[in-house]
């Protein structure tokens, strides 16, 4: 009975040992003979191995946020919503003028006919944020400006916020720590990106700087079941407005998306237009999430639902509610995506159709999540670099390493003699399962995940300690062989229980609550101890149970 | 069988106020140099952050013979420039990245014109360095055009912290959260008096290291961060090692006193002590002295706190747990604490309170 166990031990240890070597050194082609020489293994534990940016190094991008575009955007769309109030308030305007040129930005508002200036500036400010701009007016027209100290500020907040969006847009991407900085001097915008090696940079160069405008809009359009008015041709569908377009209605492209017309390419599908009233019921500022689905399983068939904060979902329920039958469009970068009418009324929850893979699908949705860049990106350098520790550093922390390891060795084998052979077994069995299980979970290894592991082998260090020094211990009080052992490993590992559980429990808390580097301390830990469990107690244990198995009436322990 | 102390019987709970005594001096001195430094105007701050989590300047240098790194290390660190990162350019091989810390603190960082005046500066300083290795390009031509050059500086640019305050914060509350994790585990498992000695004990051992840190202006940069979540789980183990065998040493001696069964656990466990914490100590120091100059400020900090670590065990966390349940005990026993004089006397008088809750079975 006894030996049975034994023996199943032995071959789960076997099982688990063979699968942890062939995970760290095997190959992940069809294996060769050339997996077998030295150099052979070398490439593929280069290879199994993700090593982040400050072992390895990756590319280095420098990329501008165009704050010009972005301050250029907020006067167009502060001098339209001047325009919008004055004219709700009856107030007599005639058109406005917008200067976005080197560093000035201004919004000029033609009066009309007998219009008071200051009640134009008084009904304005109501409704559009002039609090930082100057204004100033005579009898025709009022002019709004932007001061240079506070385009200053707006171009730097423009840019943090970039920053933002950014991180959690390759944070989402699940980019393995990539330091994010700002680059150069405060005005130029500027942000540097270093990243370890991905494997479709451009895929991540495209996310970064893609721009994902979401918005719902009301199509105008008899309501059905009437089917919903589109036009061939943007000039048609601005002839049925009257030939102008007025600034509350849009014409915007959409592309059907019928099954019977989607399997052919895109630019075969008959192209239309739809007239949509502006402004939009509710756009992407309202979105809470946004996931890629499909519906069929089919790779080619992914939708992107999303869902609506509170605010918005209010908003858009109210408004739905009152709009049944109605004809609403999904806008997605000024490109209309689906039209649908409503039913009932709808609370929170949409969906964008329009076939997309798996990767555009997930990609946008991500987009959609991290909400929009304040303006676009360009990208300025381009590099790759090498290991942010530096080179001669890591080669030196090794080398520092592998003495320390060597000397942690040969003093186990000298003060515990036969059985520091046990320890030194568990410790390298250790790390190899360590590196197994970083290498299966797709974890990236950076300098604080080393920290992590060096924690984790100084706790499998300790364990042997504990029970060796507990052997030794029981066998002091006269106990024979077979019974220190028992009370050995039994009372050690009450010990190390303890010591491991509590420092998994904080190495959880620090992964649920930390980021990057933490995180990256936390997961290899986390598998250190977990695994130190297996090597140090069980495998240990089970070499000592063969030792007597051999000899049971064993009076003499090498320890 | 070879053994490091076999048997010993030191009354570690009577020698606990020097080495508090010790702590606080250390503390003192930490907390001075950092309130000092911080105050001092235009001298160097509380902690010398590296550009991590400072910022600095970005240099890049194209040359017409690259030299290694470890030698544009070596010739930095002849300028002065102690703490630089240095990174290889490997699609334009002949080109180097070289991040410097901010060389004078600019009270007045976010203005344009200091940190243009910092970027002058660096750029200064490494072309200083790098002048060992032959003249810079004249400014008008390429180092290949220039035959008497053999580097030129082709960009310079000032470059923001990557580990913001946001991360610096996240790291300091995860780490609070885990030590509340710790906290409740060990009164779980324990007492809270117990968890309560465990978990001042990380405090103190990661306060000496910063102090550590401030009095000698070791620089922190990210993987010191790594290194102190390291200390912090070695702290923790030695403490649970000791707390487990007083545990023990309570079901199976109850006529003892606490403060005696504290002091046969401490001595029981010195051997294991010394041989788990002596190899965690040997092998930081051959980090510390082989690990090269990056990793510095990574093995100083390992290398403080598992000294700490050991000796907060001992100093700070067992006291404290057998102090705290003397003053549990203090109502109850009171008649016994009248007749005794001096204050190890007094912990012996402890009360014994529900340390054995969980009792161990063998």
């Amino acid at each position: 009975m006894k030996n049975n166990s034994l023996w199943i031990r032995t071959a789960f240890i076997l099982v688990v040992t063979l699968g942890g070597i062939y995970l760290v050194f095997g190959p992940r082609h069809s294996p060769s003979a050339s997996d077998l020489t030295w150099q052979g293994i070398k490439n593929n534990l280069a290879n199994n191995i993700n090593l982040g940016l400050d072992l390895k190094g990756g590319s280095h991008l420098v990329m501008r946020v165009k704050t010009d575009d972005y301050l250029k955007t907020l006067t167009e769309n502060n001098a339209q919503a001047a325009v919008t109030a004055a004219q709700e308030a009856k107030l007599p305007v005639t058109g406005s003028q917008v200067t976005a040129q080197g560093s000035t930005y201004s919004i000029t508002l033609n009066l009309g006919e007998g219009a008071q200036a200051d009640a134009v500036i008084e009904e304005v400010k109501k409704k559009v944020d002039f609090v930082n701009w100057s204004v100033s007016s005579n009898a025709n027209s009022i002019t709004w400006s932007l001061p240079s100290n506070i385009q200053t500020v707006l171009k730097n907040q423009a840019v943090e916020q970039a920053l933002k969006i950014i991180e959690s847009r390759i944070n989402a991407f699940g980019v393995k720590e990539p330091t994010l900085q700002r680059h150069g001097a405060e005005s130029s915008g500027q942000i540097l990106l270093q990243m370890p090696g991905v494997d479709d940079p451009e895929r991540v160069k495209k996310l970064i700087g893609d721009d994902a405008q979401l918005s719902l809009m009301k199509v105008v359009s008899p309501p059905s079941p009437s089917a919903v008015a589109t036009y061939p041709t943007e000039e048609a569908a601005k002839q049925s407005l009257g030939g102008a377009v007025s600034s509350n209605r849009k014409v915007l492209p959409y592309t059907e998306r019928d099954d019977s017309v989607a399997t052919k390419p895109p630019n075969e599908r008959p192209k239309q237009f739809v007239v949509v009233e502006s402004p939009a019921v509710v756009d992407g500022s309202e979105l809470r999430d946004a996931n890629a689905v499909s519906r069929t399983g089919n790779q080619d068939d992914y939708q992107i639902s999303f869902s609506l904060k509170p605010a918005g979902a209010a908003k858009f329920g109210d408004w739905t509610s009152k709009n049944i039958n109605n004809y609403m469009a999904v806008v997605l970068n000024g490109e209309v995506k689906s039209v649908a009418y409503i039913k009932s009324r709808i609370d929170d929850q949409g969906e964008i159709s329009g076939r997309f893979t798996k990767a555009t699908a997930d990609d946008l949705a991500l987009t959609l999540r991290s909400g929009a860049l304040p303006a676009k990106l360009e990208y300025q350098e381009e590099r790759t670099v090498g290991p942010s520790l530096g080179a001669d550093s890591i080669r030196a922390g090794v080398t520092a390493s592998l003495a320390g390891l060597i000397f942690i060795v040969i003093f186990m084998l000298i003060y515990y003699r036969g059985s520091g052979i046990n320890a030194v077994i568990a410790l390298v069995l250790n790390m190899l399962l360590t590196m197994a299980a970083l290498i299966s979970f797709d974890s990236t290894l950076t300098l604080p995940g080393i920290a992590g592991l060096i924690l984790g082998i100084g706790m499998a260090v300790d364990s042997n300690v504990l029970i060796f020094e507990r052997m030794r211990e029981e066998l002091g009080l006269g106990f024979n062989v077979s019974k220190a052992v028992e009370i050995g490993f039994d009372r050690a590992f009450i010990t190390i229980i303890d010591t491991h559980v509590t420092t998994i429990i904080s190495a959880i808390i620090l992964y649920l609550y930390g980021s990057g580097p933490i995180r990256g301390f936390a997961v290899t830990l986390i598998l250190g101890l977990l695994i130190n469990l297996f090597s140090a107690v069980f495998v240990s244990r089970t070499i000592f149970m063969w030792l007597l198995h051999r000899n049971p009436n064993m009076q003499k322990l090498s320890i | 069988m070879f053994q490091i102390l076999p048997n010993i019987n030191v009354d570690w709970m009577g020698i606990r106020k020097p080495l508090i005594f010790v702590s606080i001096v250390i503390l003192i001195a930490g907390l001075a140099s950092a309130i000092g430094r911080q105050l001092s105007p235009g001298g160097t701050d509380a902690f010398n952050l590296g550009v991590d989590f400072q910022g600095g300047t970005v240099i890049t240098a194209k040359f017409k013979q690259k030299p290694s790194v470890e030698e544009i290390r070596t010739a930095l660190d002849g300028a002065g420039i102690t703490e630089p990162i240095i990174q290889d350019s490997l699609d334009k091989t002949d080109e180097v990245l070289i991040k410097i810390p901010l060389l004078e603190s600019s009270q007045s960082s976010g203005d344009e014109a200091a940190t243009a005046n910092q970027v002058n500066i660096g750029r200064e300083s490494v072309k200083k360095a790098l002048d060992t290795f032959g003249a810079e390009a004249q400014p008008n031509l390429s180092v290949q055009e220039d035959p008497n050059a053999s580097y030129k500086i082709v960009g310079t640019d000032s470059v923001g912290p990557v580990a913001g305050a946001q991360l610096r914060n996240q790291a300091v509350i995860a780490t609070l959260l885990g030590m509340a994790g710790i906290l409740l585990f060990i009164a779980f498992r324990y007492d809270w008096t117990y968890a309560a000695g465990a978990v001042i004990a990380v405090f103190h051992d990661v306060l000496i290291t910063l102090a550590f840190f401030s009095v000698f202006q070791w620089e922190v940069s990210l993987t010191v961060l790594a290194a102190f979540l390291t200390l912090v789980g070695f702290s923790v183990n030695d403490s649970i090692v000791i707390f487990d065998r007083i545990r023990e040493n309570l079901t199976m001696n109850r006529d003892k006193s606490l403060y005696a069964l504290t002091n046969d656990s401490i001595n029981q466990t010195m051997s294991r002590t010394i041989v788990t914490n002596g190899l965690v100590f040997l092998s930081v120091l051959a980090l510390v002295l082989f690990g090269g100059e990056v990793l510095r400020g990574f093995s100083l900090a390992l290398f403080v706190g598992s000294i700490a670590g050991t000796y907060s065990t001992i100093a700070i966390a067992s006291p404290i747990a057998i102090w705290w349940q003397s003053k549990i005990g203090e109502s109850k026993m009171k008649e016994v604490q009248v007749s005794s004089q001096a204050s190890g006397e007094k912990l012996a008088s402890a009360s014994r309170r529900s340390v054995t809750r969980r009792p161990v079975t063998r």
